[in-house]
């Protein structure tokens, strides 16, 4: 059975289609990447595969379930998480406890345990600290634990976020440009990442603008442009279709305004 | 039918006042996103100047001017003052900033007037007017005219002047509207000069009807903002709409259900258009970007 | 040495300022003025669940305050019931009432949420007043004797009223807060503070927002309630007021004023407002005047609250 099957996607902003008709297929352990220029409608699809838009058109399935729609929390019960363009980082928490929200899902329990400091509620809570050190040090940011989440830099904060996204297992990670605004060496470790958690079984929905990055580790490349698919297949097939070649160059003059 | 009649005409009476109200929560949401608690003492000003300044010896048209601009200078001043420096905070300090302003005034008022309910004579006379077996004051038809003509008066100078296009530019987008040289800043002061002025001015023409002391504020504030949301927060048709649709609802209930709990119905009717239309009658469904 | 931990130096600041503080009373009357910070500090710690975790805001919990108190006044006499049980009548009666408001309201953000919960307290205190043959209407109805007293003085404990409510209320403050800051470090209190920081995100990592915010609210609206049912208890009277506007506003600004992100803040918060009237009797007609103008000051000035930015400055020159 495929993992995740996106089906004929498609929405509209006040009359104008934002994506439309986008299919296309994840199977466990790929790297999928979406590529397409600015406005493409790239980060938008992913909205919609992740259910913080509800799409006009066209249905997600998730281990042959429909999940067209449905809310952010049940796909994150179901198996998928993501990351965001603009980080979305628990600013009023420290390092260590954002990556603990990561484990909410096998931590959480009876809330009158909770209220009142019951054993199990002490243990939920103790196997979440140490599993989200764990993950911490596989990002590098052990050190950083109890520092406000805030105050780190961006790169820093980018990792926080799939350190946290990573925490619940999940079966489909979505990642909006996880390297955006990194440095090199940042990106290459990122890059590391991404590649054993693939490695380990998990699918990656990608979307990046390092075009370097996308060829060199993607096993598939979805290609986007006006919000309709373009193109699609191995990094060398995508390089050399006519179709791609034509919509980035079409907008040369535009590709350092990146967004 | 001359029953309903009666319903009818003292429901558009309050529901001017609240349209205004409303118009005013209108002007300041839309050219700074927040909304301000306050409006209500705005109101309560209006009517309080007036009968302190008519009782000192003043003519009426003279206080009730008075009682406008000096309104309406509060009203730039709590923006200069309260909430221009925590532009930026989150929306629950600003709700506790405005209603921070409006404990405040409601106490400044006590100290400045006093606690007792005050009015002043309408201007057409008492002699009420019969219209379909009904009766209408002559100051009634003084508010719900006053609510029409504000918001004409407010259509024009959206659509029609440069100024009111730069106050509608600032609304869509501040940054835009400071890149191509608007005054952000003078858009901000005329929008709570004119919101704290049409305050006012409800509160000048519906004293003669509505008595006024130092606490009415906050009822004309929470039904004004009930209707600004019942047409859609941020659209002025829907304000105007709104504010007189609360106004019939209230007389309605008063009249044929319970008059101890006509402010009851102002409130489930809000809270059940929050919940099964929360963009109002007017208003347009919003996304969040991420 | 182990370190202390918050939450401990808070429980022990606290029973330490609870058990102080009457050395330093010049008179009786002080236990009265201390027992009502204390029952103010536990609504205040409910709010802080409500707003400071989650970051939700509410103008109407005075309301949930109000089903505390005239549960202890009319729960004794129509169904018979021990003082103490309409305590937990009335703590039931608001949970349940908070999840059934709660669940349409917390769909709300921001303004609509305040507007909401503000017409819910407006709703309850409205029935209060009009209800005449049931509450009394606005001159208010007498609460029945909770009796703890008489029986702790047949075992030999014989303290003065004044005392007894204010040991009494002391030790509720600390359980809530022991509660409150429980639920803080928790996976539970984590979701909470999660969906503050950002609701989308929260939504990603598996957490039912709508079902968390419910909690909050309803665990908030039985602290309120409680705090209700203490205040009637005490004063062995109760009217309409303690489910004002008036109240709701209060209890938020003691919250902000504090600090609504710790316990130890708010309550704090809730002494220098509870204390400021007591301070102001002579100017009884400023007190209006200067509690808008410590709610204005306080959010623009000190955002995060008076404790907070204070330890904040504190720490800041240690280093």
């Amino acid at each position: 059975m495929t993992l995740l099957s996106v089906e004929g996607l498609g929405i509209s902003f006040g009359g104008i289609k934002a994506v439309h008709d986008v299919s296309f297929k994840v199977e466990p352990g790929e790297i999928v990447s979406v590529i397409g220029p600015n406005g493409a409608g790239k980060t938008t699809l992913f909205n919609m595969i992740s259910g913080v838009y509800r799409p006009g058109l066209g249905r997600v399935v998730l281990e042959g379930e429909d999940v067209t729609g449905m809310a952010p929390f049940r796909l994150a019960q179901r198996g998928m998480s993501r990351t965001f363009q603009n980080l979305q980082i628990f600013q009023n928490m420290t390092v260590l406890e954002n990556a603990i929200s990561g484990f909410h899902l096998q931590e959480k329990g009876p809330v009158l345990a909770d209220l009142l400091h019951l054993p199990s509620s002490r243990r939920r809570a103790r196997a979440a600290d140490a599993g989200a050190r764990a993950l911490l040090a596989r990002v590098g940011l052990e050190r950083a634990a109890d520092r406000e989440a805030g105050n780190l830099s961006y790169g820093s904060l980018k990792r926080l976020e799939i350190a946290r996204a990573l925490a619940m297992k999940p079966k489909v990670l979505l990642l909006d440009e996880p390297a955006a605004g990194c440095n090199a060496v940042e990106t290459e470790e990122i890059d590391h990442l991404i590649a054993e958690v693939a490695a380990s079984g998990t699918a990656i929905l990608l979307v990046e603008h390092d075009m370097k990055m996308v060829m060199r580790i993607s096993s598939h490349i979805v290609v986007l442009d006006h919000g309709e698919k373009i193109a699609e297949g191995s990094p060398a097939e995508v390089s050399r279709n006519p179709a791609v070649i034509a919509a980035y160059l079409g907008t040369e003059e535009g590709a350092d305004a990146d967004g | 039918m001359s029953e309903l009649l009666q319903f009818l005409f003292s429901g558009l009476t309050v529901g001017a006042v609240y349209a205004l109200v409303a118009l005013g929560f209108t002007i300041i949401y839309n050219a700074s996103d927040v909304v301000n608690f306050a409006q209500g003492e705005f109101v309560m000003l209006g009517g309080m100047i007036t009968w302190f300044a008519h009782a000192a010896g003043l003519p009426l048209p003279l206080a009730a001017l008075i009682a406008i601009v000096a309104t309406a200078a509060l009203g730039v001043a709590i923006n200069k003052l309260a909430i221009e420096p925590a532009r930026g905070a989150p929306v629950v300090s600003l709700i506790i900033i405005t209603i921070g302003a409006s404990v405040f005034l409601q106490g400044a008022a006590q100290l400045v007037f006093d606690k007792q309910i005050h009015s002043f004579p309408a201007f057409s006379g008492d002699t009420p007017l019969r219209i379909g077996g009904a009766t209408i004051q002559p100051q009634s038809l003084w508010v719900i005219g006053g609510a029409l003509v504000v918001f004409a008066g407010l259509w024009l100078f959206f659509t029609r002047t440069l100024l009111g296009r730069a106050v509608l530019a600032t609304s869509n987008n501040r940054l835009a509207a400071q890149l191509v040289g608007i005054n952000t800043n003078f858009v901000m002061t005329l929008s709570f000069a004119l919101s704290a002025g049409i305050g006012a001015l409800a509160g000048v023409l519906a004293t003669p009807i509505t008595l006024t002391a130092y606490n009415v504020g906050i009822g004309f504030a929470l039904k004004g903002f009930a209707g600004a949301m019942l047409g859609g927060m941020g659209n002025p048709k829907g304000a105007l709409a709104g504010g007189f649709l609360i106004g019939l609802i209230e007389a309605l209930t008063a009249g044929y259900l319970s008059s101890t709990y006509k402010e009851a119905a102002a409130f489930v009717v809000i809270l059940l258009v929050l919940f099964f239309m929360p963009q109002g009658l007017f208003g347009r469904k919003s996304t969040e970007r991420v | 040495m182990p370190r202390l931990t918050a939450k401990s130096a808070t429980l022990l600041v606290l029973a330490a300022l609870i058990a102080v503080t009457p050395f330093f009373f010049p008179s009786g009357y002080y236990y009265r003025v201390g027992a009502l910070i204390f029952v103010n500090g536990l609504a205040v710690t409910g709010i802080v669940i409500l707003t400071g975790y989650a970051g939700q805001i509410s103008l109407g919990h005075a309301g949930f305050a109000g089903i505390g108190g005239y549960a202890c006044a009319l729960a004794p006499t129509h169904l018979g019931l021990h003082p103490s049980l309409a305590v937990v009548l009335g703590a039931a009666i608001s949970g349940v009432l908070a999840y059934l408001v709660g669940r349409p309201i917390l769909r709300l953000k921001g303004y609509y949420l305040a507007v909401a919960t503000l017409g819910f307290g407006i709703l309850v205190s409205m029935v209060l007043n009009n209800e005449r043959q049931l509450t009394g209407g606005p001159d208010g109805i007498a609460v029945p004797e909770l009796g703890l007293r008489g029986l702790l003085k047949d075992w030999g404990l014989d303290l003065t009223n004044g005392q007894f409510w204010y040991f009494f209320c002391g030790i509720a403050l600390l359980i809530g807060a022991w509660i409150a800051l429980n639920l803080h470090q928790s996976p539970s209190g984590r979701a909470l503070r999660a969906l503050h920081g950002s609701e989308i995100a929260a939504g990603t990592v598996g957490i039912d927002v709508a079902r968390v915010k419910l909690q909050a609210f309803v665990i908030s609206a039985v602290y309120a309630s409680v705090a209700g049912s203490l205040v009637a208890l005490q004063n062995k009277f109760i009217t309409p007021d303690v489910a004002g506007f008036m109240h709701s506003i209060e209890m938020v600004t003691m919250a902000v004023l504090g600090g609504a992100g710790s316990v130890l803040g708010a309550i704090f918060g809730a002494g220098i407002l509870t204390l400021l009237p007591q301070a102001l009797t002579v100017f009884a007609e400023y007190e209006q005047l200067v509690l808008g103008l410590v709610m204005m000051l306080v959010m623009i000035f000190l955002r995060e609250g008076l404790l907070p930015s204070v330890l904040r400055k504190l720490r800041g020159r240690g280093e």
